[in-house]
């Protein structure tokens, strides 16, 4: 890390940033260039890339990037009627950075229809289907922002589907793989239309930066090169160079205080020591991700604020959507050797629209990739037909370097029974409630992932693929796209943040990060997370300018 | 050259090469992250492989590696046996899996019940021919410490070898891993040859 810039606690400084992932990275960036003062606290440490490994224990088992169910146990349930039980439910970046660190980089727009779907298709019964406040032509300028800031690799004008763009991608698309190869193939022989997929990692050197090695480790994995485009590799340096803001690291915000005219005055956090502290600051800016966001405005309730802070909606932690994923592996005669560079070099959206005439809603696309490090793949790719252990699972082993995945990215529904809340019973290693998941896939979820999984078995049979196995399509419990806990809307009584950010109830607390999601987008957020986080820096800093934030 | 060092050496030869290859100024600037990157690497690698079990009794140790054994077999390549799976989960002991140690204990003693109880002459799993181990562990398959003792298996034979399995790398050469530091395209049979993307437009 670079020396920066250090503001004592009881100095209040323009903007308290929660987070420095997705959108706390790009915050931080967008608000120091434009010349406040800003604090970023993070909950993880600052992990140089020296220190990022290839090691799958240290990242699976060890939890080094990501949020440990040892220090912050959680619970899961289906739902709201059942008992919650003890289960690592939610998964984030815990580190400078957050989830841009370990992300796989599939970096895709939304398209027009996600921003207006609900006007378009009507109202689903059973959720909470609604357009955003703002549309894909308002959000262009800031896509395009993204891929020239944080540094994008894919080639426009590749996908028919693709929306309008006012500038081409900065570098070129990654070489391809075998996978991409076989894909591309058998997806242009049922007349589909594979392309060359965008990806958050450097295919050429940029900015300062090194392109990549191919190591292979992108899924799960810190770049140790930096070419992954995440907010640590990319903005955060830049943020730093401003000499105005801080990114204090190991500080766990428990608290968003407001003072009797209901403003925020700063948060209350746990130092490394676990020793609470407070930062004083003009504006509140939380972007902790889509669970945890919510966590803490919900931790923060007041005798003003009974249910939660900027909750007189109501609806604060609910609306969870985790986006519908599937695999369908194939193996084939001779090494494809997937576990190479970039996780996907094609993609298609033929089917991000799927026909509403067949009768649900939803929509993804598919990419190919293997997706999986050598103990993953022993543990969780093993087709029904072959035994768990022995001499025939040992054999089995041997496919790995042959085998690769055609993965479904799809929409979820929002739904107001699956939520994030506080646990009533559990606590974490700080004595705070524990974070309690609730989740049950709605039926259209489950029938556009089968939907997909059939569209990927008969692209797997163009291919003339050998051997091929399903994963099983069945509701999900485990959640790494963390949306719409926190909604974005024009109306404060069913939406907690305005187009701006800003929240309904508390004129300078800002949210921004997965949970201001309306709609899930196909299954790759984090894109619009950070267009978002672009957005809302313009529009915040315009707002502090103004005397209003 | 054993095999670690071999692989620090590759690890440096590329990494150096990769500085020559590129621009001046893009090397000044990251050189010296270059270089902390390799030698972590290096003093990751030199990390030794256990040889002594510091967690589990020998006769644990013993019934413990038996049933691993047949987890991931020895015939006529390398199995658990011989990637040290057991010095893994020694290691893993003390370490992330420090919670199971319970776990192993009273699973060594549940091992050797289930022999017992299936076949009454023979005292302990490890004594048992492979046949009869087997018995015993499909008797035992879904329980948890089943469970426990084949993903520590799994994980033993394809770990980094630093964590004290996959002792010569025995576990990525049975699936074809090739864990180099970096790679360039092509990168398997079938990109070979790729003639470049073009549109469906464009194509023949």
């Amino acid at each position: 890390m670079n020396p920066q810039v250090t503001y004592r606690p009881s100095e209040e400084v323009d903007f308290v940033i929660v987070g420095s992932g997705a959108a706390g990275g790009v915050l931080a960036k967008g608000l120091s260039t434009a010349g406040f003062k800003v604090v970023v606290l993070e909950q993880g440490r600052w992990i140089p890339p020296s220190e990022f490994s290839h090691d799958e224990i240290k990242t699976f088992q060890e939890s080094q990037l990501t949020n440990n169910p040892r220090e912050q146990p959680q619970t899961f349930r289906r739902t709201p009627q059942d008992k919650a039980q003890k289960k690592l439910a939610v998964l984030y970046g815990r580190l400078v950075g957050g989830g841009s660190v370990h992300f796989t980089g599939n970096f895709w727009r939304f398209h027009e229809i996600d921003f207006i779907e609900r006007s378009r298709r009507g109202e689903i019964a059973g959720t909470g289907f609604a357009d955003w406040p703002l549309t894909y032509a308002e959000m262009e300028p800031y896509y395009t922002k993204v891929e020239w800031e944080v540094g994008i690799s894919g080639l426009a004008g590749a996908s028919p589907f693709d929306p309008p763009r006012s500038k081409p991608y900065p570098v070129p698309p990654m070489p391809v793989k075998s996978s991409g190869v076989i894909f591309e193939r058998a997806a242009w022989k049922l007349g589909l239309h594979p392309f060359p997929a965008p990806l958050a990692i450097l295919s050429q050197p940029y900015r300062g930066r090194a392109a990549c090695i191919h190591c292979g480790r992108c899924e799960a994995f810190g770049c140790e090169v930096g070419a992954k485009s995440s907010t640590l590799a990319s903005v955060i340096p830049v943020a730093q160079q401003t000499g105005r803001c801080e990114i204090r690291t190991e500080s766990y915000v428990y608290r968003v205080e407001t003072n009797a005219q209901g403003r925020a005055t700063g948060v209350a956090y746990f130092d490394a020591g676990h020793k609470p502290q407070f930062q004083k600051g003009r504006a509140v800016i939380v972007s902790a991700n889509g669970a945890e966001t919510a966590r803490l405005l919900l931790l923060s309730s007041s005798p003003r604020f009974p249910q939660g802070l900027a909750n007189s909606s109501g609806v604060v932690g609910k609306y969870l959507m985790i986006n519908g994923y599937h695999e369908v592996f194939a193996s084939f005669d001779e090494p494809l050797d997937e576990y190479k560079s970039v996780a996907v070099t094609r993609v298609l959206h033929d089917f991000y629209e799927i026909d509403p005439r067949l009768g649900f809603y939803g929509g993804g696309g598919i990419d190919a990739r293997l997706g999986t490090t050598p103990i993953g793949f022993a543990m969780g790719a093993v087709p029904g037909d072959v035994p768990r252990w022995g001499k025939a699972y040992k054999s089995w082993l041997e496919s790995f370097s042959r085998t690769m995945v055609l993965a479904s990215h799809a929409t979820s529904l929002p739904v107001e029974t699956n939520s994030i809340s506080l646990d009533p019973d559990l606590k974490d290693a700080w004595g705070l409630p524990a974070l309690c998941m609730t989740y049950k896939d709605h039926p259209d979820d489950l029938k556009t992932v089968r939907y997909l999984c059939d569209r990927a078995l008969e692209i797997l049979d163009a291919a003339k693929a050998p051997k091929v196995w399903a994963a099983p399509v069945q509701e999900q419990s485990f959640a790494v796209h963390l949306l719409g806990t926190c909604r974005m809307g024009n109306d404060p009584k069913t939406s907690v943040i305005n187009a701006d950010h800003c929240t309904h109830d508390v004129p300078n607390l800002f949210l921004c990060d997965g949970s201001s999601f309306v709609t899930s987008g196909r299954g790759q957020p984090t894109m619009t997370i950070e267009a978002l986080a672009f957005r809302a820096a313009d529009r915040i800093a315009a707002a502090a300018r103004r005397g209003e934030a | 050259m054993n095999w670690d060092l071999h692989d620090d050496f590759n690890r440096r030869k590329f990494l150096l090469s990769g500085l020559r290859g590129a621009g001046g100024a893009w090397a000044a600037l990251h050189w010296p992250a270059i270089v902390a990157a390799a030698d972590h690497a290096a003093r990751m690698r030199e990390a030794i492989p256990p040889v002594r079990l510091e967690v589990l009794t020998p006769d644990q140790a013993a019934e413990i590696e038996a049933a691993s054994s047949r987890i991931i077999p020895t015939d006529d390549t390398p199995g658990a046996r011989e990637a040290g799976v057991i010095y893994f989960i020694d290691r893993a002991l003390s370490t992330f899996a420090s919670d199971n140690r319970d776990d192993y204990s009273t699973g060594a003693a549940v091992l050797q019940a289930k022999t017992r109880e299936l076949f009454p002459d023979i005292a302990k799993f490890s004594q048992a021919t492979p046949d009869q181990q087997d018995a015993v562990l499909k008797a035992l398959e879904g329980q948890p410490f089943f469970e426990l003792i084949r993903s520590h298996t799994v994980m033993g034979f394809l770990c980094d070898p630093m964590r004290g399995g996959n002792r010569g790398k025995v576990g990525w050469k049975l699936i074809g891993y090739d864990d180099s530091p970096a790679f360039t395209p092509p990168f398997g049979y079938y990109d070979r040859d790729y003639p470049g993307w073009k549109p469906p437009g464009e194509k023949k």
